[in-house]
């Protein structure tokens, strides 16, 4: 039965990521924005907070690693709203509070997803309770994530990893980092695998770290591997290259993180429709529903078009989540999700700031900043470009070398 | 004569005629090419067999002046207790899970429909889009399948057992996919019928729906739109005023489908500065109707209802006259309109995904370039959003949820998104989309309505 709210089973959680998000996250939000590089204390005590939720089950699941297919979930019958759609909304509220801190939160990283989407179990028990940055960029490759020239040799027992990584969120801060390298160049992308290298390996360096247009309460690390030894029992999932299977282990991590970028994009954009309705209110201007846009002010209908782009966002977000949940293939429907959301995100902050004029300009509020943290949702976990590639090759049928 | 002082006086005079702003001016050189205009027009040269005739016949020629009465139409008889409340169909059920998959009942029905809408409305299509009518044999056949009976509760004869705003949300949307013009004459008489079922007395309900329950479905059409620029639904200048024991109505409807055939109308007025509806017969003194083609949705044979001194009963209001019934089709019917546009846009979506894969230009398919393959993905992601937040709006209205501002999202979307994936298809095709070679440029005109249409059709 087509039915698009927030299904009761998450409506708990979603209400108190929301409270976090305001009583703890927006407090804080406009320090660590200022100082940046300057560790968020106040995440330690929410973190463990969170874990606490998630051992008492009341986190439905959520959180990094719920984006894990777990094949023993209950199988009652029908429809399953699981950890995958409970995950996207409560990024949502949290991100509504701060995308950055969302991304400085301790024991959710990327890297933690990447492990609960193709750890083994084996693996997934050891890596409990570790916050596992992710560690894909190069300086010279970006999106082109298949041509990563970072190596890893196997010698007797252990991989000797070299090369390096930037643009590693949680990169100094996080207990490990997955980082993904080739066991060899000439056999493509079916050679990229991803390991675990905890942060105390001396083979391992933070070389600096970013000053960002915004996420600045979010570290962001430049990271070199020299002769970087690790057992071999930390390459994630299987050490097979599997040339017929490709990309497909390596990039199914994305299917699973592209609806949590794009959840952080809905709700990064919904704090600046909510105090730009606030603020448009206060002035007089009432957003009237059932009036024709075009009978209304010019702002009360520039806010309309984007409260109509944010629905598309949202619920294409939830869509792919949903799929997840159903274990239904939702690659197409991520990629859609994190394109919409991504642009409209940029679109509906930058317009919030031009609403409030030098108001929404100013440091004296945050619309400013979320204009600013928005952008990197439209770029990391692949760009806005990546995404419609994504879409055109699914939907028409094309390989990568058809459409380049 | 034709040049005579006076005709250029009055036929050339600039100002609101020929898409000329009164702001223009014509210099002597204008005036006589205006003039040669007008005789190039003239009735002579027809006769004398100079020029071809292509132009459509009833239509068109009510277009040029003709205004007509309305159908004769039947008699309803009076039936009913009068003021006693009609029966409503519940409420759909609740469930608590986000679900995008239809009911089995709903996906059994759009099935049907969407057979329909391949097999018998897309051939169709073209042609009645020139001929500004829908085929007889369609609209038979959408009687047949139940279409205005889609939205009327089982104990009035009709198919719903519950409030059917999501079925009928999927079932435009399948119609649309075929094509719009003909889902728009295809729904209209169900959308009389399904107000009747949301907001009728018994008295109304018990008079008309067994009409439309049986065999001779009349002719019906909901008359919301003005034809005023920056029009408001919400406070139209047709006014209704008391008048001894019923009601006089003025004013002039625009987007009226099928109305030089309709037997009823649901018209909607202003009384005592509220809006309100009411049930208008098409024998009613009064009333005139006017071919009013515009540059899509053709094959709904959009009229214009003129309403002058129209005396209808007491009974005549349909549900409140606080305003709120009114809004509540409003709505309704712009939620309609975005079924509409998800069902063309995905026409869209179909051919252009076809047509970029075959066309080659520089020795490959044209989908090997993103400049192209990049327009098709966001005509994909831009109407499954659409899709859904129209979807949203479905399900809230039948569970009797409030959903104004879900439906305005919709529209807002529907109309910004779905013009542009109507431009897009065009585009894509080049000069082949610009031609009636492929269906691409109806479909422009036809998405264009969305955003401007009022009334007409609801789910």
């Amino acid at each position: 039965m087509i039915n698009l709210e927030t299904p009761r089973k998450h409506r708990t959680l979603v209400d108190q990521a929301h409270q976090v998000a305001m009583n703890m996250l927006r407090p804080i939000s406009r320090k660590y924005d200022r100082e940046e590089h300057a560790y968020p204390q106040e995440l330690d005590l929410l973190a463990a907070m969170i874990d606490g939720l998630s051992e008492s089950g009341s986190a439905e699941g959520a959180g990094a690693s719920g984006v894990r297919r777990d094949e023993a979930e209950d199988d009652s019958g029908g429809v399953r709203n699981g950890a995958n759609l409970a995950s996207v909304m409560s990024i949502a509220e949290m991100c509504w509070g701060d995308t950055g801190l969302l991304l400085s939160m301790p024991r959710q990283g990327l890297g933690n997803s990447a492990i609960a989407s193709v750890a083994t179990p084996e693996q997934q028990e050891r890596y409990a309770g570790t916050w596992a940055a992710m560690a894909i960029t190069e300086p010279s490759t970006g999106s082109d994530s298949a041509s990563i020239s970072t190596t890893a040799r196997l010698d007797g027992d252990e991989y000797v990893i070299n090369g390096e990584k930037i643009y590693v969120t949680s990169g100094e801060r996080a207990d490990s980092v997955v980082v993904w390298a080739t066991l060899d160049k000439s056999l493509g992308r079916a050679a990229i695998k991803s390991f675990v290298v905890r942060k105390d390996n001396p083979g391992m360096k933070v070389e600096r770290l970013e000053h960002k247009l915004g996420i600045r309460a979010s570290d962001t690390a430049a990271i070199t591997f020299t002769d970087c030894r690790v057992p071999a029992e930390d390459l994630l999932g299987s050490p097979e290259v599997d040339v017929k299977q490709g990309f497909a282990g390596a990039m199914a991590t994305f299917d699973n993180t592209r609806p949590l970028v794009a959840a952080m994009a809905v709700g990064c954009a919904r704090a600046s429709l909510d105090l730009t309705r606030d603020l448009l209110e206060q002035a007089g201007v009432e957003i009237d529903y059932d009036r024709p846009a075009q009978v209304q002010s010019a702002a009360a209908a520039t806010f309309l078009r984007l409260e109509a782009d944010w629905e598309g966002a949202q619920l294409l977000t939830m869509q792919a989540a949903w799929m997840a949940d159903n274990r239904r293939p939702n690659s197409l429907e991520a990629s859609m999700a994190k394109a919409k959301a991504g642009r409209v995100g940029s679109d509906i902050t930058l317009s919030c700031v031009q609403l409030a004029g030098s108001l929404g300009y100013s440091e004296v509020e945050l619309l400013e900043k979320w204009s600013r943290d928005s952008k990197i949702l439209d770029i990391f976990e692949g760009t806005q470009q990546i995404q419609l590639l994504i879409v055109a090759r699914r939907l028409l049928g094309l390989t990568s070398a058809q459409l380049r | 004569m034709y040049f005579t002082a006076d005709f250029l006086r009055r036929g050339l005079r600039p100002g609101g005629k020929h898409g000329l702003s009164s702001r223009e001016s014509r210099d002597p050189i204008g005036l006589a090419v205006a003039g040669l205009n007008r005789l190039a027009q003239s009735e002579v040269i027809d006769r004398l067999g100079l020029r071809r005739q292509t132009e459509q016949a009833v239509f068109t020629v009510t277009r040029s002046g003709f205004r007509g009465a309305t159908a004769a139409g039947r008699t309803f008889a009076r039936m009913g207790t009068r003021g006693a409340p009609g029966t409503r169909p519940g409420a759909a059920r609740a469930d608590d899970r986000f679900d995008l998959t239809p009911t089995e009942d709903e996906q059994m029905l759009v099935d049907v429909v969407a057979e329909f809408a391949a097999e018998v409305v897309r051939p169709a299509a073209a042609d009645a889009d020139a001929a500004c009518a829908a085929p007889e044999t369609l609209l038979r056949a959408s009687l047949e399948i139940g279409l205005p009976i889609l939205g009327v509760p089982e104990s009035l004869g009709g198919i719903s057992d519950e409030r059917s705003a999501v079925a009928g949300t999927l079932v435009a949307e399948a119609l649309a996919r075929g094509d719009m013009g003909l889902a728009v004459a295809a729904l209209a008489p169900g959308s009389v019928a399904t107000a009747l079922g949301l907001w009728g007395t018994d008295a109304q309900q018990q008079t008309y729906l067994p009409a439309f329950t049986g065999d001779d479905v009349p002719t019906a059409a909901l008359a919301l739109t003005e034809p005023t620029v920056l029009f408001d639904p919400l406070t139209p200048a047709t006014t209704a005023r008391r008048d001894g024991d019923g009601f006089v109505l003025d004013g002039l409807k625009s987007a009226v489908v099928r109305g030089a055939e309709a037997e009823l109308f649901v018209v909607g007025a202003e009384l005592e500065g509220r809006p309100v509806l009411f049930l208008v017969e098409s024998s009613a003194a009064g009333l005139t109707v006017e071919a009013d083609p515009a540059m899509g949705v053709r094959a709904a044979s959009l009229t214009r209802l003129g309403l002058s001194g129209v005396r209808v009963p007491a009974d005549a209001v349909l549900g409140e006259t606080d305003g709120s019934t009114y809004t509540e089709c409003v709505r309704l019917s712009r939620l309609a309109w975005c079924a509409l546009a998800v069902g063309t846009g995905q026409a869209v979506l179909d051919h252009v995904t076809t047509y970029v894969n075959e066309r080659e230009a520089f020795g490959e398919p044209i989908s090997h370039r993103q400049a192209v393959a990049f327009m098709v993905a966001d005509i994909a992601i831009e109407l499954q959003a659409m899709r859904l937040v129209t979807y949203k709006a479905a399900s809230r209205a039948a569970r009797g949820e409030d959903f104004a501002r879900e439906v305005a999202l919709a529209r807002s979307l529907c109309a910004d998104k779905g013009m542009r994936i109507g431009l897009d298809g065009v585009q894509l095709l080049g000069g082949h989309g610009f031609v009636k070679e492929h269906p691409v440029e109806r479909w422009y005109r036809d998405l264009r309505a969305i955003g401007i249409m009022e009334g007409t059709v609801l789910v």
